[in-house]
């Protein structure tokens, strides 16, 4: 490369990098400089009336998993700390699998629309996912409160007499995150199978293949990528939701994301809420390298 | 039905009309078509596009279900078979090989999808990668294939599971002239060594003429004639088939008993012609004696000649304005021995005037 | 008979999507339904009404938060737009820089990390600016806003420009015109519809945030979706349900909008 060659595209780098500055000062002030400060405060003192008292303590990640005893000072696994992780992971995972049984045949169908019908189904599908996820949890709770569209239309039918109780229950937390989550599944899922190539069934029926071994091993393995995405942009928000479980889980069936807010309310134990959102994070950040793993792989194949 | 031998029909096709759409915008892909394909030949469906043969075909594979008519597979009606159900086996264009499963995998999916033992699995797809001789390639994905290779793949995958029938949907059409030549040695050898009834579809007529036991020829949603190669050659039914398959004069006149009078006022023998109306007579290339007019024939003019090295086109006008072509052997010289704007007696040489329908 | 075997139809797939599409929409139109209901509950049918509208309207929280929130939404739509689409085109149509990778990372972290962390990371730094500078103004949530709708304003804008024509800056170029000129006259006007199109994804994101605003906000500083968390207290009254209508409707605009300008351009 000749010395002009080098001079310019070292100047197109340096412009590059003035044009990206003013978002990165943006970002930096509030969004990652902040986790820096979090953890910094993860290995404060909680202070009287919140907020920190300026020592070094590893209390708050030591009381993530484990109680202090306060007459003889011994460590104990707190178990109201384990049930509310439990829980946390459990509903996550079990959001992430409904969304994908009901988010795939719902992929596979928009896929399969004559071409012309197919933005019409996917904007439906993209309008609760734009829509204010406040919104949408509202929805659900009048629809399974005591006084709402299920309860009112089994009683008018008859067939109950005193309204069943869904609310505040894991199965509503459980039923708003796999609604309010169910077009994250969909849209990368309806990516994978509209780039699917259809042949491969033919290949498959010709070959002997039932339709639900067919579907198993020719379908699935082939749109997996877009089975990992949707399952991943469905289980990260899941982990850290804060308003569905708060609206419909009330403030006994807490999430990570209700827990941490706790600390930072009557909690008053910030290093604690600090170290739970680090834990969080980390959390987070593994499943999303997992997926970045399993992204990337089919495309190395073909190289 | 008996036992099995050569020359049993394997597929019947009785009656079948194929329709897509419906009411006044319906199209017929296939217009009554009946055709019965025997046990163990090399069967090529040859049109052009949009004839219907691919049609045809994906009904015997089970894709298409038949508007009206019926499918026999063995003397069993599996019209609305599903493709799973039938012991039929496609080779696809674009060969379709699963690309998440390797070269073996995908040889042996027909295989574990009925069902059979493992070790019998391993056996026939080793078998299989033998007799297409990629053994080497078993661990490979196969996109890391070759064209020709993955060719081989979709045959072995097809020829697994020991179909009754092989369909091969334009298997060929894909790969550069060079590797073409090959698979369809490599096609007829594999026909030959496995004994099973193979259907080719193609627009290529020197493919359907050089592989094929027999060959129907499509058009228009029918099937034109049926014969072997040499059949449909030298005694084409209609003048599709006629034009379709390599290259012909045709000549119209006046039909008399036994001949055929031209506007030119010659006379050509027609044997079993009957008197009445218009005919047409076609009469190859290479079937054309050019003399000196005196000699006699029908007299034409020379208005160009071109040279393709093992022999020359000649193409003459009749005096009413019919232009034909006769194809001559190359003289040792490279000289013809004729020039243009020359006159020539033109005659045919014996048997080579056949008569054509419409 | 079957006209054909229907290669990429699976068992029980349509009824479970025509399911989903109606569970994805009863539970809104439900919503929608009884904001104009001349009753107070979804037990019964009283009529229509608009009565909920005029209550909400005509209460002033509601009105001051509404305008917080249009407030809000605009200068980070301002912010956001501005920087994603200077960011765009420096990590667009050139070799990629040292560290563009990481720049991608830093861009679409609001997309990664849940908006509780942030929220609370957020929450703690504010907490001790809000001490040290005794400044209580809304500048905390537009800064926080601005940054979470960057990869919103940014993933339009950068799509636009890897699918537009180089050739035209060239043109551009060998007819005299400056680099000012190019971009002035040329890029921008090219790039306007991806722009606009992230700053309606940006706005309505804005709009519509309620974590990261919750833990942000100072006292008397809701916004609309933030006063509606706070009414649940007193369960949803028929007032949030028009509340929410309303919302919706925007979205719905909004995103209408948004789809017709990305669609013109195949």
């Amino acid at each position: 490369m000749s010395p002009a060659e080098e001079a310019v595209l070292q100047r197109s780098d340096r412009n590059g990098w003035l044009l990206v500055a003013p978002a990165l000062v943006v970002l930096g002030l509030a969004a990652i400089l902040p986790l820096l400060v979090m953890l910094v405060y993860s290995f404060l003192a909680p202070g009287d009336f919140g907020n920190v008292k300026w020592e070094f303590s590893t209390d708050g990640w030591v009381s993530i998993l484990f109680q202090r005893d306060i007459f003889d000072g011994t460590l104990s696994l707190a178990d109201a700390h384990l049930t509310i992780f439990w829980r946390s992971l459990w509903l996550s995972t079990v959001t992430t699998l409904l969304a994908f049984l009901i988010g795939f045949p719902t992929a596979w169908f928009i896929a399969t629309r004559p071409a012309r019908q197919r933005p019409i189904w996917l904007f439906l599908v993209t309008l609760p996912f734009w829509t204010n996820l406040l919104i949408r949890t509202f929805a659900i709770l009048e629809v399974i409160r005591s006084e709402g569209l299920i309860n009112t239309a089994l009683i008018r039918m008859g067939i109950i007499e005193t309204p069943i109780q869904m609310l505040y229950t894991d199965g509503a937390v459980l039923l708003g995150m796999a609604y309010v989550y169910l077009p994250l599944m969909v849209l990368p899922l309806y990516a994978a199978i509209d780039r699917f190539d259809m042949r491969m069934l033919e290949a498959a029926y010709d070959l002997y293949a039932s339709r639900w071994m067919a579907l198993r091993r020719i379908v699935l393995p082939i749109v997996k990528p877009g089975v990992v995405a949707g399952s991943i942009l469905v289980f990260v928000p899941s982990l850290g939701a804060y308003v569905t479980p708060r609206v419909l889980g009330g403030g006994k069936n807490m999430m990570i994301g209700n827990f941490i807010e706790l600390q930072f309310g009557q909690g008053r134990n910030w290093p604690l809420g600090a170290a739970l959102s680090m834990t969080l994070l980390i959390i987070v950040t593994i499943a999303l390298l997992f997926y970045v793993r399993a992204a990337n792989r089919p495309r190395s194949d073909h190289g | 039905m008996g036992v099995s031998v050569a020359g049993e029909v394997t597929i019947s096709a009785r009656n079948v009309v194929k329709a897509f759409g419906q009411g006044a915008g319906a199209v017929r892909a296939l217009d009554d078509v009946s055709v019965d394909i025997r046990q163990g030949e090399f069967f090529t469906l040859l049109g052009p596009s949009g004839c219907g043969k691919t049609t045809l075909l994906r009904l015997i594979a089970g894709f298409e279900m038949p508007t009206e008519g019926t499918i026999l597979l063995d003397g069993t009606d599996i019209s609305t078979l599903p493709p799973n159900r039938r012991p039929v086996n496609t080779v696809f264009q674009s060969y379709a090989l699963f690309p998440h499963l390797t070269v073996a995998q995908n040889v042996a999916f027909g295989l574990e999808m009925l069902g059979k033992p493992s070790s019998e699995i391993k056996a026939r797809t080793s078998a299989m990668l033998a007799l297409v001789k990629l053994e080497a390639m078993a661990g490979r994905k196969t996109s890391q294939l070759s064209g020709g290779q993955q060719q081989r793949v979709a045959l072995a995958r097809a020829l697994a599971p020991q179909p009754k029938v092989l369909l091969l949907d334009e298997p060929l059409s894909a790969l550069d002239l060079k590797l073409r030549k090959e698979m369809q040695i490599e096609l007829k050898r594999l026909q030959l060594e496995t004994g099973i009834t193979f259907i080719f579809v193609t627009h290529d007529q020197e493919e359907a003429l050089t592989m094929s036991d027999r060959i129907a020829v499509m058009s228009a949603g029918k099937i034109q004639q049926v014969g072997s190669a040499k059949e449909i050659y030298i005694h084409p039914r209609n003048r599709f088939v006629a034009s379709f398959i390599g290259e012909t004069n045709f000549l119209t006149g006046t039909a008399e008993a036994g001949a055929l009078r031209l506007a030119t006022g010659n006379r050509i023998e027609v044997p079993g012609l009957a008197p009445g109306g218009t005919a047409t007579v076609c009469v190859r290339p290479e079937q054309l004696r050019l003399g000196r007019p005196e000699d006699g024939g029908i007299t034409a003019r020379v208005r160009s000649l071109v040279y393709f090295g093992t022999d020359t086109h000649c193409h003459l006008a009749l005096s009413d304005g019919t232009e034909i072509v006769a194809r001559l052997q190359s003289p040792a010289s490279g000289e013809a021995g004729l020039t243009e704007g020359q006159e020539v007696g033109v005659t045919f040489a014996q048997g080579a005037v056949q008569r054509v329908e419409d | 008979m079957a006209d054909r075997f229907a290669i990429n139809r699976l068992p029980g797939f349509t009824a479970i999507a025509v399911l989903a599409f109606l569970a994805l929409y009863i539970p809104i139109i439900t919503l929608v339904f009884f904001s104009f209901n001349a009753g107070k509950t979804v037990m019964g049918w009283d009529g229509f009404s608009l009565q909920w509208y005029a209550v909400a309207w005509g209460n002033l929280a509601v009105q001051e938060a509404a305008w917080r929130s249009v407030v809000i939404a605009f200068w980070a739509t301002l912010i956001s737009t501005t920087v994603a689409t200077m960011a765009a085109l420096g990590t667009t149509r050139r070799r990629p820089f040292k560290g563009q990778t990481a720049v991608y990372v830093a861009i679409n972290q609001p997309l990664m990390v849940p908006e509780i962390v942030t929220a609370v990371a957020l929450l703690i730094v504010f907490a001790w600016v809000k001490v040290q500078t005794g400044y209580q103004g809304l500048g905390y949530l537009i800064l926080a806003h601005s940054a979470f709708c960057i990869p919103f304003a940014y993933l339009p804008i950068r799509a636009r420009l890897e699918g537009m024509d180089l050739s035209l800056e060239t043109a551009a170029a060998d007819l005299y015109a400056t680099p000012w000129q190019t971009f002035r006259r040329v890029t921008l006007p090219l790039l306007a519809p991806g722009i606009v199109a992230g700053a309606m994804l940006a706005f309505i994101t804005s709009l519509d945030d309620v974590v990261i605003t919750e833990f942000v906000k100072s006292a008397g500083q809701d916004t609309l979706p933030t006063y509606m968390l706070g009414q649940l207290r007193r369960g949803v009254t028929p007032e949030v349900n028009a509340i929410s209508t309303a919302l919706l409707g925007l979205t719905v605009v909004i995103l209408t909008a948004f789809f017709l300008l990305t669609r013109e351009r195949r």
